[in-house]
């Protein structure tokens, strides 16, 4: 058990940062939490008090003041208020405590996120990151819940305990026994019922995973007739989460009797043992009534340690979760030079620069070349020669590990934080859509000066981006959400918005990552006639020759390095890999007219 | 990115999914367990055992009192052998009840997760017949989350919830049994102090549900804005708004924070009533009871022990009280999710397939023909009018028309995932709606522009073509349209796990394992969907080499989207606004000057600069 001590202690540990970090809270909800548990063992003392000053009395006599029927009344009434007050500060306490909580690590995660480099950010598995600042900040946090209820319950305990054994040491010992197996059998009954939800959540998963797959795949599923075959796979993952809820479902139904039962069975003794110490006049009749009482109404709260206990491996594993992402180090650093402003294009050097992920495999060697203002550079390359890389380097998303990049002959290394993004726009590949308008999604955000970038302004990008047709159709136009929760958009419209979004912001250098591949070819060339007119300067990288044949001069890449460079016609002319890299079109279709033959 | 067939814009809401939102609650449960009819299996065994799991709540209060008045009270003086037996007698009876409480509630448990797994399945097969149209108007997520997390909700509401709910109702009925026993007037003062909670649950559930409500809505704004850094982390930093970025988060933290503490306060305060009806209950009992012992009123005997095991009976109804609001709230979502659920199962399904009825085709290459064919989206204008169009057996035709020219109907029509408004599509001379389903998808495959591949190996994405083809057969069949060598140089061969979507693969790869599939499928009419999406040129050459193949020797169909595959068909079909407008052989077709296929030569040149 010793792995069990470890991780109880552990978990004592994350809800001790969650107390000094929120002191003022918890004490509120304990306090309220501790007076409901004193309430309620007072709620027993009330009985047994009326019980023998008031009802056996008034029963025997068969006459009662009205002043301790009034007292009768005041207490009962008083205590179960007070009680009231003590479950509102004990529960909504907990909850701020909780949210608070949460929010705080989720503010220091996403700071993280956003400080962290992209170097990071590429190690880690997007999934993975969601999770930490969600599903993680959960888990870490969720014994907070629990957390005054159970303080409260051992107070009440304690209380309880004292009361007993002050009342009559015999009965309590009853009590003494009962409360402890109560906590036992709890915690037995989470540790057997967790690992098989957490087995129930996993398979809830792996369902929905299967069910969007086939969903994704209708058309396959449909076309070629395979309803049935699916329908078992979906099947046989539906059994087996129906079996893991049913061994849920057992093991609630055996341990919640059980548990409930503990406590009565201990009533029933303290009756028959609590007769017998009446008739030796060991004790009184409402003695054996309030500690009768206590055990019912005790037992059941005491539930909510094992719920304390049971929450701790989830927390545990959640808080080294986020802790883990706190603790990384790492961010890019800037200089504090501007870059010009002047109009017109910008001016590109790439010096000898040199990349890799991993020491020793470099992605990108040697590149050395210049744009001049206004000119149009191509990269050609097969997938996995190092143009995407050239790109991050470009957008400084990465440094380069030996040479320098510059732009109008100033180091981008030596440029002030957000100075890049003023000359510089990259337009990427996979478009990425904020949940937001249209107007937001294009401006993001972005201000000239004192003002906010105008509707005009935003209308001229879209026309240039070939995206103001479909713009103009949608419901509410430019305050259309888009997003997640928003009018989704075909792969085609996605990126010609991320290309309106760069252009709005009227770059002097602007790098296209093969940001038009989903744009039906029409639509693309009148997209690259709209960029043509522009003074800007344009790194490409592309497949299609129609926006390669734009270029002043293509650079072909091979494993990294510049192969060779040149305008087009004259690298297919001298280079045969170049020329079968682009012409490939060409090439099928000489293959077909051989092989159409009848 | 999607894997369908272009869906033409605008579509109507004719299509969409039922939602099932007029189906009242009663009929919502009646039609539920019409679906899933394990879940009333042996329910009157269960209630017996819910009624007798019951009664052990009752058993400690009885004890009490009968020791009070008997044991301790008795005209003898205290009882100790009395109290024994009756311990005894009680322990028996908290045993038995146990048990019951056990055998009921697994019962229940069993019950209900055979029921909804029916119902899943169910659900899932049909999403899978309904008509294509529906399939892409919906959201993938909607789908997937009626036949998950929606039915998920009414299991929760039958294990959790409900199983509170019989509970509860039987605890307050049979402590209200033992009340009225003992003494009709007490049982009514505790009532009297009940009854005002239990009739303000609905507005307090309204409430929390109108709180609970903001707070999912909230959690979908902090999910997305989250999000953002890390999906976005490229945009973020390349457009340097880390600062606009973390406010928006910081927004969203605040707001769903705000939200969630006020549900919370919501709940605590309801939650924090019933002690206050118990304490009020409590000494209202005691009061009249004294009053009632005392012959004030109506003048009838109480004895102490009755007026004290009212104390112990009170406890009872708090916890019904107490959890009574989120019980009405999981009823209500279990409602709403269920009647989501079998709004599925309301929409008709796809096209009638004639069954055992249906014609078969023979095999070998097909001829079709389109028979004054028009078609239309429910509601929206025509898409394809008047189509005559002949196809004899084994010739390949390329179709082509601008985007929105109805050339994606025509494959559509032509693999019946669609039936024309009018006219007929005739395959060897049998209308489509005649011939089987089973038939119809051994001799027609589709090749999608994307082809979709499922999470697994390569070999069980090709067997989607055909079930249980062996090792051997799907190499020949790589083999047969030039694939041998690729298929070799892969890692792990036909073993090679192709990853979620088909993501370890190219997109040209996945194009690979389509035709590869096809293929395997051995149709007798192949429709293509050209892909448009820019693939590495070196595997373009290859894919262009396998369609060939794959091609030869059958009918073809390929809605074209490269000039190349419109020169090397034996026919061109020009579709220009639902209408064929040319029809014929690419040389004879691009001669023809100022006509549409010659304005869509020009511009694939230009495209291209052949």
């Amino acid at each position: 058990m010793s792995a069990g001590t470890g991780t109880t202690s552990a978990g004592f540990g994350v809800l001790w940062v969650a107390i000094k970090r929120e002191p003022w809270i918890f004490a509120v909800s304990t306090v309220g939490s501790v007076l409901f548990g004193a309430l309620t063992v007072a709620d027993a003392w009330v009985l047994g008090w009326s019980t023998d000053h008031v009802v056996i009395p008034a029963f025997r006599d068969g006459e009662i003041g009205a002043g301790l029927l009034w007292a009768v009344l005041g207490l009962f009434v008083g205590v179960a208020i007070l009680r009231a007050v003590g479950i509102v500060a004990r529960r909504l306490g907990a909850g701020v405590m909780q949210y608070r909580m949460q929010a705080h690590s989720r503010r220091a995660v996403t700071r993280q996120y956003l400080r962290l480099p992209m170097a990071w950010h590429q190690k880690h598995p997007t999934g993975e990151l969601l999770s930490n600042a969600n599903a993680d900040v959960e888990a870490a946090w969720g014994p907070i819940a629990p957390l005054p209820m159970a303080v409260g319950t051992v107070a009440m305990m304690v209380i309880a305990v004292v009361q007993m054994l002050v009342t009559d040491l015999a009965l309590a010992a009853v009590g003494l026994l009962v409360f402890p197996l109560v906590i036992v059998v709890n915690i037995v009954y989470q540790r057997l019922a967790q690992g098989w939800a957490t087995r129930a959540q996993e398979l809830r998963a792996e369902l929905s995973e299967i069910a969007h797959e086939s969903f994704d795949g209708a058309l396959v599923v449909k076309t070629l007739g395979r309803e049935p075959e699916e329908t078992r796979r979906f099947r046989a993952k539906a059994e087996e989460l129906r079996e893991a809820n049913i061994r849920v479902g057992r093991i609630r139904a055996a341990f919640d009797p059980a548990l409930a039962a503990l406590p009565s069975l201990a009533v029933l003794v303290v009756l028959v043992v609590g007769v017998h110490r009446v008739v030796s006049g060991a004790t009184v009749a409402g003695d054996v009534v309030t500690v009768s009482y206590l055990l019912t109404v005790v037992a059941f709260p005491i539930r909510s340690i094992g719920w304390l206990l049971g929450d701790f491996p989830r927390s545990v594993v959640g808080y080294r979760r986020v802790a883990a992402v706190l603790a990384a180090t790492g961010a890019m650093e800037y200089g504090d030079r501007p870059l010009p402003t002047r109009a017109g294009g910008a001016r590109l050097e790439v010096d000898g620069a040199a990349f890799g992920y991993v020491a020793g495999r470099p992605l990108l060697r040697e590149v050395s070349f210049d744009v001049a203002p206004a000119r149009t550079v191509a990269l050609v390359g097969a997938t996995a020669s190092g143009k995407s890389t050239l790109v991050g380097l470009l957008a400084r998303l990465v440094d380069v590990d030996a040479g320098a990049i510059r732009i109008d002959g100033i180091d981008l290394r030596e440029v002030h934080r957000g100075g890049l993004a003023e000359t510089l726009a990259v337009v990427p590949q996979t478009a990425f859509l904020f949940d937001d308008t249209v107007r937001g999604n294009v401006t993001l955000g972005r201000r000239v000066g004192a003002t906010d970038t105008t509707d005009d302004e935003v209308w001229a990008a879209l026309r240039t981006a070939q995206a103001d047709g479909f713009v103009a159709a949608l419901p509410a136009g430019l305050d259309t959400r888009l997003g997640e929760r928003g009018t989704s958009l075909s792969g085609g419209q996605r990126q010609r918005l991320a290309l309106a979004r760069a252009l709005v912001r009227r770059p002097r250098l602007l790098v296209l990552d093969d940001a038009t591949s989903a744009v039906d070819p029409e639509v693309e060339a009148r997209i690259l006639a709209g960029l043509g007119a522009e003074d800007t300067t344009l790194v490409v990288v592309a497949y299609r020759k129609a926006t390669i044949g734009l270029a002043d001069e293509v650079l072909y890449l091979v494993d990294g390095r510049i192969a060779d460079r040149g305008p087009h016609d004259e690298l297919v002319a001298r280079n045969a890999d170049y020329a079968r890299l682009v012409n490939a079109y060409e090439t099928e279709h000489e293959n077909d007219v051989v092989e159409v033959a009848p | 990115m999607s894997t369908t067939l272009n869906t033409e814009p605008g579509t109507p809401e004719h299509t969409r999914l039922a939602t099932g939102e007029d189906i009242g609650a009663w009929e919502t449960i009646r039609r539920g367990i019409r679906h899933s009819p394990e879940l009333v299996e042996g329910v009157g065994w269960t209630l017996t055992l819910a009624v007798l799991a019951s009664v052990g709540q009752v058993v400690v209060p009885i004890a009490v009192q009968q020791t009070v008045d008997k044991g301790l009270r008795g005209s003898g003086g205290p009882d100790p052998t009395f109290t024994t037996w009756l311990a005894l007698a009680s322990a028996v009876a908290i045993v038995v009840t146990s048990w019951a409480s056990y055998a009921m509630t697994a019962r229940l448990f069993s019950s209900a997760e055979r029921g909804l797994a029916t119902l899943r399945v169910k659900a899932f097969r049909h999403v899978h017949d309904l008509p294509l149209l529906t399939q892409n108007t919906e959201r993938r997520g909607a789908l997937v989350s009626r036949v998950t997390s929606d039915v998920d909700q009414v299991s929760q509401f039958l294990v959790f919830g409900g199983l509170i709910f019989v509970v509860s109702i039987g605890q307050m009925l049979i402590a209200t049994v033992v009340m009225v026993f003992y003494s009709w007037q007490l049982a009514l003062v505790v009532w009297i102090c009940f009854a005002p909670l239990f009739l303000s649950l609905r507005y307090f559930q309204r409430k929390l549900a109108a709180a609970y409500g903001t707070v999912r809505r909230q959690v979908g704004v902090l999910l997305s804005a989250v999000s953002e850094p890390v999906v976005g982390a490229a945009v973020v930093k390349s457009y340097a708004i880390e600062a606009r970025t973390q406010e928006r988060i910081d927004t969203a933290i605040d707001t769903h924070k705000t939200a969630s503490t006020r549900a919370q306060g919501f709940t605590a305060f309801s939650f924090s009533l019933g002690g206050i009806s118990a304490g009020i209950a409590n000494a209202g009992v005691l009061i009249v009871g004294i009053w009632l012992g005392q012959g004030f009123a109506w003048g009838e005997g109480i004895t102490a022990g009755e007026v004290l095991a009212f104390a112990f009976l009170v406890t009872l109804f708090v916890g019904p009280v107490q959890m009574g609001t989120q019980i009405l709230t999981d009823a209500q979502n279990a409602i709403a999710g269920w009647r989501r659920v079998i709004g599925i199962l309301d929409t008709p399904a796809d096209l009638l397939d004639p069954g055992p009825d249906g014609q078969s085709l023979p095999k070998g290459a097909i001829d079709v023909r389109f028979d004054g064919v028009s078609f239309a989206y429910p509601g929206g204008p025509a898409v394809l009018s008047d189509i005559d169009l002949e196809i004899p057996a084994g010739q390949r035709v390329a179709v082509v028309g601008e985007t929105g020219s109805g050339k994606s109907t025509i494959a559509k029509l032509l693999t019946r995932l669609m039936d024309p408004g009018r006219g007929r599509v005739l395959l060897d001379g049998i209308d489509l709606r005649e011939i089987a389903e089973g038939a119809l998808r051994r001799s027609v495959v589709l090749v999608p522009q994307e082809g979709f591949l499922f999470d697994d190996t390569l070999a069980a994405n090709v067997r989607y073509g055909r079930l249980g083809a062996t090792e051997a057969e799907i190499s020949e069949a790589a083999r047969t349209i030039g694939l041998g060598d690729w298929l070799a140089g892969l890692p792990e061969g036909v073993e090679t796990r192709v990853g979620q979507r088909g993501e370890a693969l190219s997109t040209g790869e996945r194009q690979l394992v389509a035709l590869l599939r096809a293929q395997l499928a051995d149709p007798d009419l192949l429709v293509l969907d050209e892909a448009t999406s820019a693939v590495d040129p070196e595997l373009e050459t290859r894919i262009g080499r396998a369609l060939e193949r794959l091609m030869s020797g059958r009918t073809s169909v390929t809605i074209a989207h490269r000039l190349s595959t419109a020169e090397a068909a034996d026919v061109v079909v020009v579709v220009d606004r639902g209408r064929i407008v040319q029809h014929g052989p690419h040389d004879e077709l691009v001669r023809q000057a100022d006509t549409p296929y010659a304005r869509l030569h020009a511009s694939w040149v230009a495209q291209h600069g052949r």
